[in-house]
């Protein structure tokens, strides 16, 4: 079976590198499903959950909060500004950060706290979506 | 010589000044674990946005964004990564003199140089050389937040949008080794188009021109990806530089600790001597008083 090379990074770190049989990625103009062989794509990335089907047909789930998503051929890279490990998604900090980000939005001045509120909210949102998906799946 | 007393005064000081030298190395020493941590975790995301700029610069793309065009020059800026705290050996000395030497070689072909530097030390040096500094940042700390950094960086990129200046440098101390920092400039603007060669060619699998697909327009997502390429490397090279300021800082304060130990040892062989030399004396005066009875 064909398989395409995926590098997932975030600026803290080195999140995953492997194999793939397929990539579901969340990008901004819609999810996208990239299999191997996929033409060169651009895209960047909203917040959501990042999925990595492996060869042996597990799939291995992550969180980002937005970035980039270059595809070539047989190498999929992910450059997310925050990515997290599924397994490692702690779901009280989540709630904690989406209220943070909810207080932060009333309490929003001028135009740019709001925007970067509203993209705080949008990630906080967007992870506790995952967190609910990810607690169906495993039940 | 002097006396007993003195050289006892000066032992105590040298002591004391022995002591915080050697808080200092361990402070640094526990902190160099922590910032060279930084550094490799910063290092795979910059690493894969460089490659991925690599692919970007191969293919031919609908649209040339500015900060790929290469341009006649006629002013060229270095951003600098300097560190806030002295104490730290050759370590920015090392780094100044490497950008001078670059700036008088641009000089000589008549071509006028800006900075834009981070860290105190840095920022001191150019205003006292009469460097032309248009944008800078300290109070970093050991820990730098990337937005600490943006401010300084988005005024030489809007310095070279504007085509204020023609290229830019970036200048910083790359981690060898803990004994070892050595200075590196290397160029940030246009993107020197690296060609990784045949290699690359065999992984895309293409040798004809091809372009990505870009969703959603080609404008705006190169801009994004060139931009959080520069925010990477200049956080890559400031975080590099905390790993490089304290571990230079362990070493000099080392240095420093040992080169008090010496000076201790001679002191104290000066005063032991001169107190010897002090009961001599005093013994040749009894028995010279006595003999004179």
């Amino acid at each position: 079976m064909a398989t395409i090379h995926v590098d997932i990074v975030s600026a803290e770190g080195d999140l995953h590198h492997g194999e793939a049989a397929m990539v579901f990625a969340p990008a901004e103009e819609g999810e996208v499903g990239i299999a191997p062989r996929h033409a060169p794509l651009l895209t960047r990335l909203k917040p959501g959950a990042l999925r990595v089907k492996q060869e042996d047909g597990t799939e291995l789930s992550f969180f980002v909060g937005g970035g980039i998503l270059e595809v070539q051929p047989h190498l999929v890279t992910v450059l997310a500004d925050t990515a997290i490990r599924a397994k490692d998604v702690d779901e009280a900090a989540a709630e904690q950060a989406r209220q943070r980000a909810q207080e932060a939005m009333s309490k929003a001045k001028s135009d740019l706290d709001l925007a970067r509120a509203q993209a705080e909210l949008a990630q906080a949102a967007a992870l506790a979506h995952f967190l609910e998906k990810i607690k169906k799946a495993t039940r | 010589m002097a006396s007993a007393k003195e050289i006892r005064t000066k032992i105590k000081s040298v002591k004391n000044t022995q002591k915080i030298t050697r808080a200092m190395e361990k402070v640094a020493m526990s902190k160099m674990r922590k910032a060279t941590e930084r550094m490799l975790q910063a290092r795979p995301y910059a690493e894969k946005i460089w490659r991925t700029v690599g692919h970007l610069a191969q293919a031919t793309p609908e649209y040339k964004h500015p900060f790929m065009v290469e341009r006649e020059v006629r002013r060229v800026a270095y951003v600098i990564v300097a560190t806030d705290r002295g104490l730290c050996g050759g370590l920015n000395m090392n780094l100044f003199r490497a950008v001078v030497r670059a700036v008088r070689e641009w000089r000589a072909k008549g071509v006028e140089t800006e900075f834009a530097v981070y860290g105190n030390k840095g920022i001191a040096f150019f205003r006292r050389v009469g460097g032309q500094v248009i944008a800078h940042a300290a109070g970093l700390g050991d820990r730098p937040h990337l937005d600490q950094l943006l401010g300084t960086l988005k005024a030489v990129t809007d310095a070279y949008r504007e085509g204020r200046v023609d290229r830019v440098y970036l200048a910083g101390n790359q981690f060898v080794n803990t004994m070892t920092q050595r200075p590196q400039l290397r160029q940030l603007l246009p993107l020197a188009v690296t060609t990784h060669g045949e290699e690359s060619t065999a992984e895309s699998g293409h040798g004809y021109p091809w372009d990505y697909i870009y969703e959603p327009d080609a404008v705006s997502l190169l801009d994004t990806v060139l931009t959080r390429y520069l925010e990477s490397q200049v956080y890559q090279a400031v975080v590099e530089n905390v790993a490089c300021e304290q571990s230079a800082r362990m070493v000099a304060m080392k240095s420093a600790s040992d080169n008090a130990g010496k000076i201790i040892n001679q002191l104290q062989l000066a005063y032991n001597k001169a107190r010897q030399a002090g009961i001599t004396k005093e013994l040749a005066e009894i028995v010279g008083g006595a003999a004179a009875v």
